[in-house]
């Protein structure tokens, strides 16, 4: 070996090394958060966790079963609103949205995707918590779905896009309407990169805190009615991690894991439906 | 079910096509006759598949694509009046260079596509007719026990003869063949052209190949098209052996293209 293969090595090596090191980095905070959540999190998740509402402070043995129905039913409002109209958007912007039009619902997807979320929490108390004179689940929903949709159609269009021209083509030297087209061949093609756009963008959502604190608010009591101010997983442990009480932050602490979890199966299954796709 | 091949006439006259103000097939006329086989041949980028993409107004979906000109399919100009280019496409089947099966339909469904769309016929007549399509594109005995089975499992080859069985079984009145073996192996390649010769006793056909072999083996008719013109049309038996133009002459023996 002479002296510049030797150097060529040295650097290859070196670089890979560096490489590898930021990626152990990256996924480090992962595991420093699961860990962390785990054992702050897990002696406190018995069935009490599940099935009880809180009880008063002071009283021990409570749980958060409203928060958990709640985040349910929130997270639920927001995909049967957002993912419709995600998907949709997504489908005009990758089949027609080459022209003026496209470029306009692009520009604005973008735009709404960097909007802080807590700006789409106040949008949504000026027209709707505001207009219904009282905080709603409904509000809550509505919130979540608008920050869903752009994310949504932005990887939905990405998705039908990498659907192959000449499948298009197939169809339409078939006699199929184009719309057919887009529909039951091109989305149907794309469908498994699309549910995992879902996914993801579900398990975005299914955390956030900021939009939901004056559309959803809070509830200390069960509730099912979206009508109604109903309480999150999120929105618990805003208020228990920052209240006085050990007890609280013990079930913050145990919140935490238990939305963390909820997270992670979205993410494992957006896995599995991308794969099989291949 | 099955209806008796009817002789279908198809016509181009002075058919020019455009991309914007840039004429890449300048006025052709060609008369089709009905149950033969036309091979268009000619060096790349001398418009025979651009030609091929009027005959089902499949040109004008490209950007910026239009046409002057006519194209008359039994009698009817295709491009005039009202005609919706969607209800022409399922008279003209097409089959193109690469297999394109529908990824996500079983072999089944893929080869009922186009009767789908038509919305006729019940699961009995589905049935019969997906049958009946892939007997014609020789894929039967191969694929009768896997219907139900992702078309994309196919091998090439088998996959191209879906595309045509797909193509058929709407019972089209012209089929139109473009570069359909480019893609595929030997093997694959002849079955196609068998299928060719097969499937002229129904319908018209008019097949774009680059390769003159193949124009001499499966067709009647040759049509030789340079630089966006037709250069010479004949029987392929006397323009392989004599063509009267001196061009076709020197691609025919390789002098270029």
């Amino acid at each position: 070996m002479n002296l510049r293969q030797i150097r060529r090595h040295f650097v290859s090596g070196l670089m890979t090394g560096v490489v590898a090191l930021l990626s152990a980095l990256a996924c480090l905070a992962l595991f420093l958060i699961l860990a962390n959540l785990v054992i702050k999190g897990a002696s406190s998740l018995d069935l009490n966790f599940f099935i009880k509402d809180p009880v008063p402070a002071g009283q021990t043995g409570g749980g958060v079963a409203n928060a958990i129905v709640g985040t349910l039913i929130i997270v639920g409002l927001a995909a049967l609103v957002g993912l419709p109209v995600g998907i949709g958007a997504g489908l005009y912007l990758a089949e027609y949205g080459n022209g003026r039009l496209g470029w306009v619902v692009r520009f604005v997807a973008d735009v709404l995707n960097g909007t802080p979320s807590i700006v789409i929490g106040v949008f949504a108390w000026t027209w709707l918590v505001k207009p219904m004179g009282h905080f709603s689940a409904l509000a809550g929903g509505v919130a979540l779905a608008v920050l869903m949709v752009p994310m949504i159609a932005r990887t939905t269009e990405e998705m039908v896009r990498l659907v192959p021209h000449s499948l298009r083509e197939a169809a339409l030297a078939l006699g199929y309407p184009r719309w057919r087209t887009s529909l039951s061949i091109v989305a149907r093609t794309a469908l498994a990169g699309i549910v995992t756009g879902c996914l993801v963008g579900i398990a975005r959502i299914a955390g956030e805190t900021a939009p939901l604190l004056f559309t959803a608010l809070g509830n200390l009591n069960f509730s099912t009615s979206v009508l109604e101010p109903m309480q999150t997983l999120s929105l618990q442990i805003f208020s228990y991690a920052t209240g006085p009480f050990e007890e609280w932050h013990r079930l913050a602490w145990a919140a935490a894991l238990v939305l963390m979890g909820l997270v992670l199966v979205l993410g494992a299954a957006a896995r599995i439906a991308m794969r099989q796709r291949q | 079910m099955t209806k008796p091949a009817a002789d279908h006439s198809l016509e181009t006259v002075r058919l020019t096509a455009l991309y914007g103000r840039r004429a890449v097939v300048k006025e052709i006329s060609i008369r089709f006759a009905p149950r033969t086989v036309t091979a268009m041949i000619g060096p790349s980028g001398c418009g025979k598949s651009t030609y091929l993409r009027c005959l089902n107004r499949m040109h004008e979906l490209s950007e910026g694509g239009w046409v002057t000109g006519k194209v008359v399919l039994d009698g009817q100009d295709i491009y005039e009046g009202d005609l919706d280019p969607v209800v022409l496409r399922r008279r003209i089947g097409m089959v193109f260079q690469r297999p394109t099966p529908f990824p996500m339909m079983s072999i089944f469904e893929n080869v009922a596509a186009g009767l789908r769309v038509n919305g006729h016929g019940s699961h009995a007549e589905t049935a019969h007719a997906v049958e009946q399509a892939l007997r014609r594109a020789a894929l039967w005995d191969e694929v009768k026990d896997r219907l139900k089975r992702s078309a994309t499992a196919l091998s090439g080859g088998q996959q191209q003869r879906l595309c045509v069985a797909r193509a058929i079984a709407p019972e089209p009145e012209v089929l139109l063949l473009d570069e359909p073996t480019a893609a595929l192996d030997p093997g694959g390649t002849q079955r196609i052209e068998e299928l060719c010769i097969e499937l002229k006793q129904r319908y018209t056909i008019v097949i774009v190949t680059h390769n003159m072999q193949q124009a001499a083996r499966v067709s009647d008719f040759t049509a030789f098209f340079y630089l966006g013109e037709l250069v010479e049309l004949g029987v392929t038996k006397e323009m392989f052996t004599k063509p009267k133009v001196a061009r076709t002459e020197e691609y025919l023996t390789g002098r270029f293209g």
